[in-house]
């Protein structure tokens, strides 16, 4: 594919993510609705270049979570750090993608990358930097296409691509991959593997599919309400799991499966397995 | 096909001609096509037709133009702003909801019978479309994107320039549209009522001296003028869309 080399050159460094006790409320639809508590004492410390992957069943919070991070909603207890410093509104260390790809639908593939761009870079260099981005997502040939005139997987490396071309020191994706079909998402993932080999940036995903976060994360984080609890007392993190082996990790890896159970289990998904014995 | 759309036409156009030469219904009551046309070019001689012509559109595109203006602004405001809209949106709504040719008598009483009153009366039928159709699209923008807008470090004008805007863009083409016609509307019902020039007094004048030739000249060509510039408008429309979306 593309020279890493490249690509780096436009990139900050990676920047560790520290999350220190947060808790998140939203207010009831109406005054007589009682307020939901959506995250409760959630610290984590991500280091510099990690990639951490957020697990947890529909409505634990992940997104949420991944939102405080990247200062587009703001935590009402606790704090977030970015490479040590605290959060500035919409941070620009940090680039999303969402899990839809968001797209300006009147603007080219190119037009819409170039929207990541930071501020203030000449127009030369843009151009050059978005051609280098959509090289990179295999995109160069839709360049001057609409939004509506490429395929779902092609929409979601473009939004990768726009995330990139920040060149942040943190990368937040939510459910990336999710809309994808299955051939399409395992190409992708390899992608974003080659994506962190070029520039390793800290990536923190949102992800339904416990085999992804086991063939892409460092380390994997169940959020969850504690059992014992009502649904509206928060998500904590009900636990951390280190996934052993160094990338790009054999899809097929047996020795991953018990880690693949006790996600499943933490996500209250049975297994149909004979009770296990780590 | 589009030459299908000018069949109706020719055929009305031919019935008409068979209707008042044979005389079914007397040429008082129906004039002939041949003699609106002949009334046209009497008109035309007499240097009257060009100037009524030439002074209702002048009328049409001034109204129209501030009062797309004012209402471009106002629905922004109110569509954009949420202190705005709580400020302003029931006022607005309130003089939507008067009649707008209940404002005659006050236009009359305070601008005088001029150009400034009919022209007013104009713009205030082309404010209202307008003003509703973009302060609606701009509350609808998809907030995804302008979330999206603010992830990515957007200020709050480079949002609209960017974002806002380009999304509202066939909502305004459309409010656009809307108000164009409600121009020629109130400019027929501004000349009606107190006019000595322009297509809506040919209208009046004529048929108050029994000229029905002319007062249907007046109506053909109020539809041509009203076709023509809707039609130039569905030009803009498709180049914006195309563009846009």
């Amino acid at each position: 594919m593309t020279s890493p080399a490249a690509i780096s050159s436009t990139s900050a460094a990676a920047l560790s993510v520290t999350l220190d006790d947060i808790g998140r409320t939203f207010p009831g639809a109406t005054r007589a609705d009682a307020p939901r508590r959506v995250l409760r004492e959630v610290s984590l410390e991500i280091a510099a270049g990690e990639i951490v992957a957020l697990i947890g069943a529909s409505g634990s919070g992940k997104s949420t979570l991944l939102r405080q991070v990247g200062g587009l909603d703001a935590p009402d207890a606790g704090s977030v750090l970015i490479g040590g410093s605290a959060l500035t509104g919409a941070d620009q260390r940090c680039a999303v993608a969402f899990q839809e790809p968001r797209l300006l639908p009147w603007r080219s593939i190119e037009a819409n990358v170039d929207l990541g761009l930071p501020h203030g870079i000449p127009r030369a260099e843009r151009k050059a930097r978005v051609a280098e981005l959509l090289a990179l997502v295999q995109l160069t040939d839709a360049a001057q296409l609409r939004p509506r005139q490429i395929s779902g997987g092609m929409a979601q490396r473009a939004s990768l691509a726009r995330a990139l071309a920040r060149g942040p020191g943190v990368l937040l994706l939510d459910e990336p991959f999710g809309a994808l079909d299955a051939l399409t998402r395992l190409t992708m993932q390899d992608l974003l593997l080659d994506i962190h080999a070029a520039e390793p940036a800290t990536i923190l995903f949102v992800t339904h599919d416990v085999d992804e976060a086991l063939y892409l994360a460092d380390r994997v984080v169940l959020l969850g309400v504690e059992p014992g609890y009502a649904n509206n007392s928060g998500a904590v993190i009900r636990s951390v799991i280190t996934v052993p082996g160094a990338r790009p990790r054999d899809r097929g890896n047996s020795s991953l499966a018990h880690l693949r159970g006790e996600l499943l289990e933490g996500l209250g998904v049975s297994t149909h397995h004979p009770a296990h014995t780590f | 096909m589009a030459a299908l759309g000018f069949l109706l036409p020719v055929l009305l156009l031919g019935g008409w001609q068979v209707i008042a030469v044979t005389g079914i219904v007397p040429a008082y009551r129906l004039p002939s096509p041949t003699s609106v046309f002949l009334a046209g070019v009497d008109l035309a001689e007499r240097g009257q037709l060009g100037q009524f012509v030439g002074i209702s559109v002048q009328r049409v595109l001034i109204g129209f133009v501030a009062g797309a203006t004012i209402g471009l602004v106002l629905g922004s405001l109110v569509g954009l702003s949420r202190v705005a809209s709580a400020a302003l949106a029931p006022t607005i709504g309130a003089f939507r909801a008067v009649p707008s040719l209940a404002w005659v008598p006050l236009l009359i009483l305070y601008l005088g019978i001029n150009e400034d009153s009919k022209v007013t009366l104009i713009a205030i039928g082309a404010l209202f479309p307008v003003y509703t159709t973009v302060a609606g699209a701009l509350r609808h923008v998809d907030p995804h994107l302008v979330e999206l807008g603010r992830a990515y470090g957007l200020t709050r004008l480079q949002l609209l320039q960017q974002v806002q805007l380009p999304a509202v863009v066939p909502s305004i083409v459309s409010g656009l549209r809307l108000a164009l016609a409600q121009s020629w509307l109130f400019l027929v019902a501004a000349e009606l009522i107190a006019a000595s020039m322009g297509l809506g007094f040919l209208l009046s004048d004529s048929a108050n001296n029994g000229r029905l030739d002319r007062t249907f000249l007046a109506i053909v060509l109020l539809a041509v003028l009203g076709k023509t510039s809707d039609a130039l408008i569905g030009l803009l429309e498709r180049y914006l869309l195309k563009r846009w979306t």
